[in-house]
């Protein structure tokens, strides 16, 4: 890795559901590392457990989960800018007090739904205002002050009026915009957007857009960004990760993914996309088949009964990741003469 | 272009659907929402509409008002028999059922579209028994080959809707539309609740269709590149009316209207070797019930001048190209009334 340092590190994170009768694996041996200041996106289909990750890694799951892995650190930088690492593997209660201490004023995230993740019967300033008290313990009237400071900065104007109102007053794209200062008012250093702009109109996601880059550029804070758009990932990415039922396919910087795409998914999931400009005549390529059900998976490759490039070797074991590049990883066959990693 | 060539099939003239907004006990109307204010189009026979714009544009009443599942409140709706045009809007319940099995829709959610409690083959069977096909052997055929079209197995008919994924329930969604060989499919977001992989799939599928059956498509959708890719005429909406109306080559090459332009400059592009300047929009679509005066755009217009403030613009020709429409003072030394 580069010179710059990590600020969360995630190995072998592995995240089963526990039903009555049997458990699920649904997050297989997923790592990978988000760099200080930088964007990673996380991309693929539906039900390839990109919101479970990092709901794992957030603890936000419910009592059926058992998430383990072998590291989860991140490295949070104290105000004298000396780095200070938890390892959030080791803590038992998901609510208990260690992560409560960092959901919030370290990271925290950003939901895919505005309509439904703000509670309907509060006034939005009340809604940002609770983390900030909680997590200080300022007072009321302290808070209100620095949420009318924060609006601005997100772009919601006339904040006097509008700390006042409920939800229902506020557009869908305003709506965002106070679930990101929910999201933003503690300071956090690691922001994790689950499909922030999926419900919202192009001109509303280029608005949210443009505000995510220069929270970014400005206050050096550090994304995951979870999308399925890859016109979203080549504007705001600076590495991809790429995902398929629980496993991480193809991770690489953004030029390795989209200039070297070599995991057959990674190729299918960018040649399917519609591009504006397209020729006449020209046909979509699609992906046949559908995701199959992550409770009886085949061993072998995930993607093997959906890849074309299948061969009788995709169908045995486990398949590592190869290294076809510095930081560019990719679990499949086909890359076998190039060093293994973990 | 060849133009005169093509057979029209609608002619939407002034089409307006408003809503009243009822206040007090005696509901007395205290204002509409202008949901489709004015659009005038034609449809031609076998091509693909486009029907592009934000949410809150009108885009999905104007389909509805097109299927008269919302009646207009004014303007006509003209459609084709033989040769002559029928309004639309003024058909009695008998001639609209003959309507409605030429002209029918998609739904944008499959996941809601069809009765979670019924079998494929209820719902299937049930708007043949409306539109009167007696014989339940001439039912289960027309079922099994709109069926085929979509390449689903015709034993899947016994199945239930939560048996399939959200692709294979959008295809069970065209082929019910399919089912009565209608000339024009409604398509309302049919792409928008899927995956990127299956979204694929599900527009390719529509394109042989159409190949096959000469169908006519009116395609509403909010992602352009969509829309752009079904279309071979797209109309942009913005606040009830028609704003550009053009090929979709056309209107992909040379944007005119400043909402084209900033709609196709926000859809991100996945190429990372020609980042574009994006323009960003200020603000949100206004509400519908109190419009801006003049052009309704104005209030976001990076290029608004006092004129634009007052006065609304109406649909012109560009010079020199009598298939690309626009509404924009700023073109007015160029366009042709």
């Amino acid at each position: 890795m580069e010179s710059k340092e990590l600020i969360l590190e995630v190995k072998k994170l592995n995240t089963t559901f526990v039903s009555d009768k049997k458990e699920t694996r649904i997050v297989k041996d997923v790592s990978f590392a988000v760099k200080r200041g930088t964007t990673l996106a996380v991309v693929g289909e539906s039900g390839c457990s990109k919101s479970v990750t990092m709901n794992s890694i957030m603890r936000f799951l419910g009592r059926n989960a058992k998430v383990e892995a072998e590291s989860i650190r991140f490295t949070a930088k104290r105000a004298d800018g000396t780095a200070e690492p938890h390892q959030l593997e080791g803590i038992k209660n998901p609510n208990g007090a260690e992560m409560r201490a960092l959901r919030g004023p370290q990271m925290s995230m950003v939901f895919q739904d505005p309509m439904s993740s703000l509670n309907p019967v509060y006034k939005v300033g009340d809604q940002v205002a609770e983390g900030l008290i909680q997590h200080t313990g300022i007072s009321k009237k302290q808070a209100r002050e620095q949420v009318l400071e924060l609006f601005p900065r997100l772009g919601i104007p006339d904040p006097e009026s509008r700390i006042d109102c409920y939800p229902h007053q506020f557009s869908g794209g305003m709506k965002q915009r106070v679930v990101i200062a929910i999201a933003m008012i503690c300071n956090p250093e690691l922001i994790i957007c689950d499909e922030p702009t999926t419900a919202l109109d192009v001109t509303i996601q280029a608005q949210i857009m443009e505000l995510l880059k220069k929270l970014q550029v400005e206050n050096g804070k550090s994304i995951i960004l979870i999308t399925h758009n890859m016109g979203l990932v080549a504007e705001m990415a600076d590495e991809v990760c790429v995902m398929y039922m629980g496993r991480v396919v193809e991770f690489g910087s953004l030029e390795d993914i989209f200039d070297h795409p070599s995991h057959p998914y990674t190729k299918a999931l960018l040649r399917s996309v519609p591009v504006l400009g397209l020729a006449d005549g020209q046909k979509l390529e699609t992906i046949p088949g559908i995701t199959p059900n992550p409770a009886d998976l085949k061993p072998g490759c995930e993607f093997a009964d959906r890849c074309a490039e299948c061969t009788e070797r995709c169908r045995g074991a486990n398949i590592p990741a190869y290294e076809i590049a510095p930081g560019h990883r990719v679990r499949c066959v086909q890359f076998d003469h190039f060093p293994e990693v973990d | 272009m060849k133009q005169q060539e093509k057979e029209i099939l609608f002619q939407i003239r002034d089409l307006r659907t408003w809503f009243p907004i009822t206040k007090g006990s005696f509901k007395k109307v205290v204002g509409h929402v202008k949901a489709v204010d004015g659009v005038s189009l034609d449809v031609y026979r076998g091509e693909t509409l486009g029907v592009v714009g934000e949410s809150g544009c009108g885009k999905s009443t104007l389909g509805k008002s097109i299927m008269m599942l919302e009646k207009p409140t004014g303007g006509q709706s003209l459609f084709r028999y033989g040769n002559d045009f029928k309004d639309v809007t003024k058909f009695s319940r008998e001639e609209m059922f003959q309507f409605r099995c030429k002209v029918q829709m998609v739904f944008q959610d499959p996941y809601s579209a069809l009765n979670p409690q019924k079998k494929i083959y209820t719902s299937f069977e049930e708007p043949l028994i409306v539109h009167g096909i007696k014989s339940q052997q001439e039912r289960e055929e027309l079922m099994s080959r709109a069926l085929r079209m979509v390449n689903i197995q015709p034993d899947y008919l016994m199945r239930y809707p939560h048996e399939f994924s959200g692709g294979q329930r959008q295809r069970l969604c065209i082929a019910r539309a399919l089912e009565v060989m209608p000339e024009v499919l409604v398509c309302d977001e049919p792409v928008s609740a899927l995956d990127v992989s299956i979204q694929a799939q599900v527009l390719n599928l529509m394109k042989d269709i159409q190949k096959e059956l000469r169908l006519t498509y009116i395609f509403i959708a909010h992602d352009l590149s969509v829309v752009q890719y079904m279309s071979d005429r797209i109309a942009v909406m913005y606040l009830g009316k028609v704003v550009e109306l053009a090929d979709s080559r056309a209107l992909y090459d040379d944007p005119m209207h400043p909402y084209t332009r900033a709609l196709l400059s926000a859809i991100p592009v996945p190429d990372i070797h020609n980042p574009k300047k994006r323009q960003v929009l200020e603000g949100e679509v206004p509400s519908p019930i109190r419009k801006p005066t003049g052009c309704a755009f104005h209030n976001r217009c990076p290029h608004c001048t006092e004129r634009c403030k007052t006065e609304d613009p109406p649909l012109r020709a560009k010079a020199g190209d009598e298939t690309h429409l626009v509404a924009c003072h700023l073109y007015d030394a160029a366009v042709s009334s």
